[in-house]
């Protein structure tokens, strides 16, 4: 196992969604099992935005969709405003995903082709009420102004009339419309242009101090990522590599991995030269047989025979920064405690 | 310039005797070409016009530029600007009756517009290639990647089936594919999306063209492999002085790997400069405004991007005037009617507006733009865009702007 332990946890008060050692696998073939994620713990205090990156395959669309039990993980707690959504099952779960919504990645194939703009946001009202019509419409066209669409002229439009942009802000008013309390955002402004792109940003921030809403924010581009996020955790074949504060992790990622990722992704500055000659190992070993240890050993420049034998577990390098790495790039401060069982460490919440 | 064709396989020298036809051509077309020799493609007023039951689409309207050998062109601009459509009509891969190309794109002396595709099979793969933004889509999945890799070597240098074999097993190790004589053996669907596209670039560097066409090759990919496909043609490029147009949306990709940049919008040039020009001294306010769009990891977090007003224009009935007005904030009324001319500022920065970023007059309109509560305009100041009050305020400020003209 590589990466794991709870030292980055903050104090249960202060969160509200408590996710311990998260198991994801599934069964592919005779005996073999994709590991997706392998004993993540994640926490989100209310109102901040929790940003996940790491490489495709890595395991984030499956962790923040386990957070809402999408599906329910092998393994692993959630708990969200102190119950453990893995425990609920049937109408109590049901009841609890109210506060739960998800934002998809294709903001058009998300959207029900055959029904009207007004029905797909209403949808949910129908489910959990208020059923007159006249109050429905009320809620509908609130959204759908609060997320910058004019109600009037799209409510009788179906969703190919929109561009994908127009799309992704209906999804959102969607999202919003039971008033939320989490809403986990999967890869939303990938499919974006850079320019509409920057719209759904801005109005996710705005949208986000206006609910009072926490975010779980998937993307695979750094930049977008520290932009809208509070704190920010990297993950690399399903398992947890670095948490910290945003600006943080990006001006001293600790991890080799963070680092990796960081020196890759473009600077839009021509003033930066870039080193075409330096060789990067960019291929991902299988989640189904993953290696021993440190699960990045096999791609990290630094890795010893320590990192193949014992995996490496939370320790902090700074206030709200946090890695899993035997030779992390920042010097230690805090050494992870030895018993699993309390293995949280008091925090206070973070900047 | 000697000694450039004779860089990697010892094929290359072969194919140039069985070849003479390329000369024949050559001068065949004549007059128009070699202005400056220097120049690989020429290209000039070249549209690409789709019909449509709507009417006419534009994708391309209007582009010319001029590349180098061994030169980088980055080609930016959001979907729906005919980035993808020039690098495709460059190919003469937009087939169908409804296809309208005009203008010329002139390659080492051959007309590359308006010609039947079958003429210029003797130079796809051979002097002009393309990389695809899907490796998935752009291989063939019932073929072994190594058939596909030597299948334009037998054909362009006609060599034996063991010797491609060997070239191509080179080529293979040559993008940085481990095991090349196993995966020689593969399905596409066997390798992983980063080795497909190397597998791509393979079959495109196999025959040493003078001139890639890359369109979105790193889009679909993790930012480590897109770094290192990158980095790959880079290196390519440099040894073999290939020539290369590196169509994408992401001003990133672009900005530390290109000589010069175009940024179109609506199927036009709207600027192009060489890249560190361009990224320092932008004039087009569609350029400005990309650039303020994206988010940067310099930023701290939280920084409030400016976005772009409003949507990409409709192609079939393009507004009139400059075509970005519609979203600009310093658009005037002579924006809206006026097409602005091509300005060559300074060595080869050439952009297109009649407010220019940086200029008094620009900073004059941005001024008036603000207090009369352009919506474009607040947009860009305050970082919130309401598509409700673009609609709303956007249609009565048009109209004001159109009356208040009448008046003068």
């Amino acid at each position: 196992m590589a990466g794991t332990g709870k030292a980055h946890l903050r104090d249960e008060g202060d969160t509200i969604m408590r996710v311990e050692d998260l198991v994801v696998e599934f069964p592919v073939g005779r005996n073999a099992k994709v590991h997706a994620v392998s004993g993540i713990s994640i926490d989100l205090a209310q109102g901040e935005t929790l940003g996940l990156v790491g490489e495709s395959g890595c395991g984030k669309s499956t962790t923040a969709k386990a957070m809402i039990q999408l599906p329910p993980p092998t393994a692993g707690t959630v708990k969200f405003n102190g119950t453990d959504l893995t425990k609920l099952s049937g109408e109590a779960l049901r009841q609890t995903r109210t506060d739960l919504q998800i934002i998809f990645q294709d903001p058009i194939s998300s959207l029900n082709p055959r029904r009207k703009v007004g029905e797909v946001v209403a949808e949910p009202l129908n489910v959990w009420g208020p059923h007159d019509e006249a109050e429905q419409i009320a809620k509908v066209d609130a959204m759908l102004e609060a997320v910058g669409i004019d109600p009037a002229v799209a409510r009788p439009k179906h969703a190919h009339e929109f561009s994908g942009g127009q799309c992704q802000r209906i999804s959102i008013a969607r999202a919003l419309v039971l008033e939320p309390q989490v809403i986990i955002c999967d890869e939303p402004v990938s499919a974006l242009d850079v320019s509409v792109q920057a719209q759904i940003l801005n109005l996710l921030e705005d949208l986000k101090a206006k609910y009072e809403l926490t975010l779980v924010f998937i993307a695979h581009d750094l930049a977008v990522v520290k932009n809208i996020s509070d704190r920010v955790a990297v993950m690399y074949l399903g398992k947890m590599c670095e948490v910290s504060e945003a600006n943080d992790l990006y001006e001293r990622p600790a991890h080799p991995y963070t680092r990796l990722l960081v020196d890759s992704s473009p600077q839009p500055d021509p003033f930066v030269e870039i080193d075409d000659m330096t060789e990067v190992n960019s291929e991902l070993p299988s989640p189904i047989t993953p290696p021993s240890g440190c699960r990045f050993r096999t791609r990290c420049d630094l890795a010893t025979e320590l990192c193949e034998r014992v995996e490496p577990q939370m320790r902090k390098v700074a206030d709200d920064h946090y890695v899993a790495c035997h030779f992390p790039l920042l010097p230690v401060i805090e050494e992870a405690p030895f018993a699993e069982a309390d293995g949280a460490t008091d925090r206070s919440s973070d900047s | 310039m000697p000694g450039i064709r004779n860089f990697t396989l010892v094929i290359r020298g072969e194919r140039r005797e069985r070849d003479p036809s390329m000369t024949a051509t050559s001068s065949a077309i004549g007059g128009r070409l070699n202005r400056d020799s220097d120049d690989l493609l020429v290209v000039e007023d070249l549209k690409t016009h789709f019909e449509v039951p709507a009417g006419m689409v534009k994708a391309v309207d209007g582009v010319s530029f001029s590349l180098g050998r061994g030169r980088t062109l980055g080609v930016v601009g959001e979907s729906g600007s005919g980035k993808t459509v020039l690098s495709r009509t460059l190919m003469n891969l937009n087939l169908g009756s409804n296809v309208h190309s005009s203008g010329s794109a002139i390659f080492e002396g051959r007309q590359l517009v308006g010609v039947k595709p079958k003429q210029l099979r003797d130079l796809w793969g051979l002097d002009i290639a393309m990389v695809f933004q899907d490796p998935m889509t752009s291989l063939n999945p019932v073929v072994k990647v190594g058939r596909q890799v030597t299948e334009h070597i037998r054909k362009h240098l006609g060599v034996s089936k063991a010797e491609a074999r060997e070239t191509a097993i080179q080529l293979l190790r040559s993008v940085r594919i481990p095991e090349a004589e196993s995966r020689f053996e593969a399905y596409p669907h066997e390798l992983s999306g980063g080795m497909r596209q190397r597998v791509s670039i393979a079959i495109a560097l196999a025959c040493g063209p003078k001139l890639l066409l890359a369109d979105e090759p790193t889009t679909a990919l993790d930012v480590t492999v897109q770094h290192q496909i990158l980095n790959l043609l880079a290196q390519q490029r440099r040894e073999r002085n290939m020539a290369m147009v590196l169509v994408t949306h992401d001003l990133g990709v672009v900005a530390g790997r290109t000589d010069e940049i175009a940024v179109m919008y609506a199927g036009r040039i709207v600027e192009k400069a060489s890249t560190k020009v361009l990224f320092s001294d932008v004039r087009h306010p569609y350029t400005e405004a990309l650039l303020r769009s994206i988010p940067k990891t310099s930023n701290r977090n939280h920084t409030r991007l400016a976005a772009i007003a409003g949507r990409p224009p409709d192609l079939i009935n393009p507004p009139s005037g400059c075509k970005f007005s519609p979203r600009c904030p310093y658009a005037q009324p002579k924006c809206f009617e006026e097409e602005p001319p091509e300005v060559n500022a300074f060595e080869d920065h050439l952009f297109s507006c009649h407010y220019p970023v940086g200029t008094e007059e620009n900073k004059a309109a941005w001024d008036r733009n603000l207090a009369a509560g352009r919506p474009e305009t607040v947009a860009v100041a305050t970082g919130s865009v309401s598509e409700v009050d673009i609609r709303a305020k956007g249609e009565e400020i048009l109209a004001d702007l159109t009356t208040s003209e009448g008046a003068d």
